[in-house]
């Protein structure tokens, strides 16, 4: 089987113990990011593509095999799985040298063949020089290109990592998010990606699968997701922090807090009904036309907080207090001289706001301010 | 100096070892790693032989054993032999009361292995056996050893069972620490303070040795 036609389908469903309800499925070549809050079920999504955890009921399939269907009683052990998996805190085999770590993958393979194999992953993953060392005597970093060499070591049909990055320092962070990137590049099988951290998601994945509580919410690229969220919750788990309750007044125009919006198309929506409003931090511009011009509000500056070379902006509605926050460059700031307490027109793009289900009111209460 | 009663002593706990470690792994791992009923009785009946009085078990072997019990009859028309008084008898009273010692540090070596370890070994393609000869053992390896030194030093010094389940027949029950015994009773003193020496090097030694060769697995490969 050639390695183009490898893909990996994931279906979980169970109440109990932990509840399950997972549906994502991931091309060949192709990253998925699966992301969600802590004790969200990541991990355990994982464990079952692996085969290290079975869930009550569901159906996994990996490059045209079915590791996993419990309508028909088919549950592979996770030998017969060819499966890479690189633990959260890489699980070396701590008395091995990084070499025999990867040779030990290799049970298929031919004594002389291990070797030649092993040292040419290792090198991949510029591990030169360093074959002999155990775990003990490598770095963070280190150990976890060791883990990736060794996940890859069976010629895997699906790569998992699980949370890669969580065990190194920031520093040694970005070069290996660059390695997977590049990694990514010449890897033609599915990888599914473990992780809380939005910006690394966004970062390498092609495409996003948003886990709460057990449940996939929403799964789409990471624009998609950021710009266009199906749900408030969604919006919420990916970082948006402008949401407020809204009323569709029209057919292109909605209600905040008294100040009518123009927005591109309600679809989906009946006039009258309530909403949850998404204004897109990136549709938020200072304007220089006065109130009262088309889906300009009036706010006073309440928050500036440094992002390093960006400043995020906190702005709150004179109408209804509504609370708004965008992201600008030191150097306009500055030239704008904008100060805590002060007054600005802001302008909303009609074509960015986003119309979501109105959220119950049990969701609403951990209002994302961070 | 008794010799005989010192070989006695050395094939012993030979035999004790030999026999006893293999079995306290495949136990150990079960206890490490099962989730099953009765595993706490399993671990309360296997640290008995701690607190127990060395006499009060030997009695119970005594009675356990003999020709007219059940288990004693069985043997004596199986092998036309008995388990009181010979050294067969002494060894499988040696096996028990060395349980503890054997299977104790094994268990917590086993336990000291992460269970993403073994799972990375599962995912690596590695089945349960060779998880077992791979990972688990090597990684396990300090805890056998210890339970090596253990089980040998304290077979070497055991007393009570021994004498009241073997009594003290030349060449076939009399270790070294019951010839010990016998001579003080008969007030050979030099006799009782030399067996005492080297029963006393003898077991230093042992563990010496196997804490060495402990130390020496560990070592990185250069």
């Amino acid at each position: 089987m050639t390695h183009e036609q490898v893909a990996l389908s994931v279906a979980l469903e169970q109440a109990a113990p932990i509840p399950l309800d997972v549906s994502f499925s991931c091309r060949a070549g192709e990253l998925l990011a699966l992301i969600g809050p802590s004790g969200s079920g990541k991990t355990t999504v994982l464990r079952a593509i692996a085969g290290l955890y079975r869930p009550a009921s569901g159906r996994i399939v990996a490059g045209g095999d079915v590791w996993l269907d419990t309508a028909r009683n088919i549950d592979a052990t996770p030998q017969a799985r060819r499966v890479g998996l690189v633990f959260q805190d890489y699980a070396l085999f701590p008395h091995l040298s990084a070499l025999d770590n990867v040779r030990l993958a290799m049970q298929e393979r031919a004594e002389p063949e291990k070797t030649r194999l092993a040292q040419e992953l290792l090198e991949r993953v510029h591990l030169e020089g360093l074959h002999a060392r155990r775990p003990d005597q490598l770095s963070g970093g280190q150990r976890q290109r060791v883990a990736i060499a060794r996940a890859l070591a069976r010629d895997p049909s699906v790569l998992l990592l699980d949370e890669p990055f969580s065990a190194v320092d920031r520093i040694t962070r970005e070069p290996l998010k660059d390695e997977l990137a590049a990694l990514h590049r010449n890897l033609s099988i599915p990888i599914v990606l473990v992780t809380h951290d939005l910006d690394e998601a966004q970062a390498l994945a092609d495409r996003l699968c948003v886990l709460h509580a057990g449940k996939t919410l929403q799964t789409g690229t990471p624009d998609e997701l950021r710009t266009r969220p199906a749900s408030a919750l969604v919006a919420r788990l990916m970082g948006d922090e402008n949401l407020a309750p809204a009323r569709v007044t029209a057919a292109d125009q909605v209600e905040l807090s008294g100040v009518p919006l123009r927005v591109e198309r309600v679809a989906g929506f009946a006039v009258g009904q309530e909403v949850s409003l998404l204004v897109p931090p990136e549709s938020i511009a200072f304007a220089d036309r006065g109130a009262g011009s088309a889906n300009v509000v009036d706010a006073r500056i309440v928050g500036l907080q440094s992002l390093g070379e960006l400043i995020k902006v906190t702005a709150a509605l004179d109408r209804g207090g509504q609370r708004l926050s965008f992201r600008r460059s030191r150097n306009e700031l500055t030239s704008r001289n904008l100060s805590i307490g002060q007054n600005v027109a802001l302008f909303l793009q009609p074509d960015a706001l986003h119309l979501m289900p109105a959220e119950p009111a049990s969701d609403q209460a951990p209002t994302n301010r961070a | 100096m008794d010799w005989t009663a010192f070989s006695l002593s050395l094939q012993l706990a030979a035999w004790t070892v030999g026999l006893l470690i293999p079995l306290s792994i495949l136990l150990a791992r079960l206890l490490a790693w099962g989730n099953f009923r009765g595993k706490s009785l399993i671990e309360a009946l296997i640290m008995l032989p701690l607190v127990m009085p060395p006499t009060v078990l030997g009695f119970y072997l005594l009675v356990t054993f003999s020709p007219q019990s059940a288990l004693g009859g069985f043997v004596k028309w199986l092998f036309d032999g008995q388990l009181v008084f010979n050294f067969a008898g002494i060894l499988i009273a040696s096996l028990i009361v060395n349980l503890p010692f054997a299977v104790q540090p094994i268990q917590r070596g086993f336990e000291a292995i992460p269970r993403n370890v073994r799972e990375a070994a599962f995912v690596s393609g590695l089945s349960r056996w060779e998880t077992l000869r791979r990972i688990e053992l090597p990684l396990a390896w300090p805890g056998i050893i210890s339970a090596i030194a253990l089980t040998f030093a304290h077979t070497l010094g055991e007393f009570g069972v021994i004498l009241m389940i073997g009594g003290s027949i030349p060449g076939e029950t009399r270790v070294l620490s019951i010839s010990i015994y016998d001579s003080v009773q008969a007030f050979r003193i030099d006799d009782a303070g030399l067996m005492s020496t080297v029963l006393l090097a003898f077991s230093l030694a042992a563990i010496a040795i196997v804490h060495a060769l402990a130390r020496w697995r560990r070592t990185p490969a250069p």
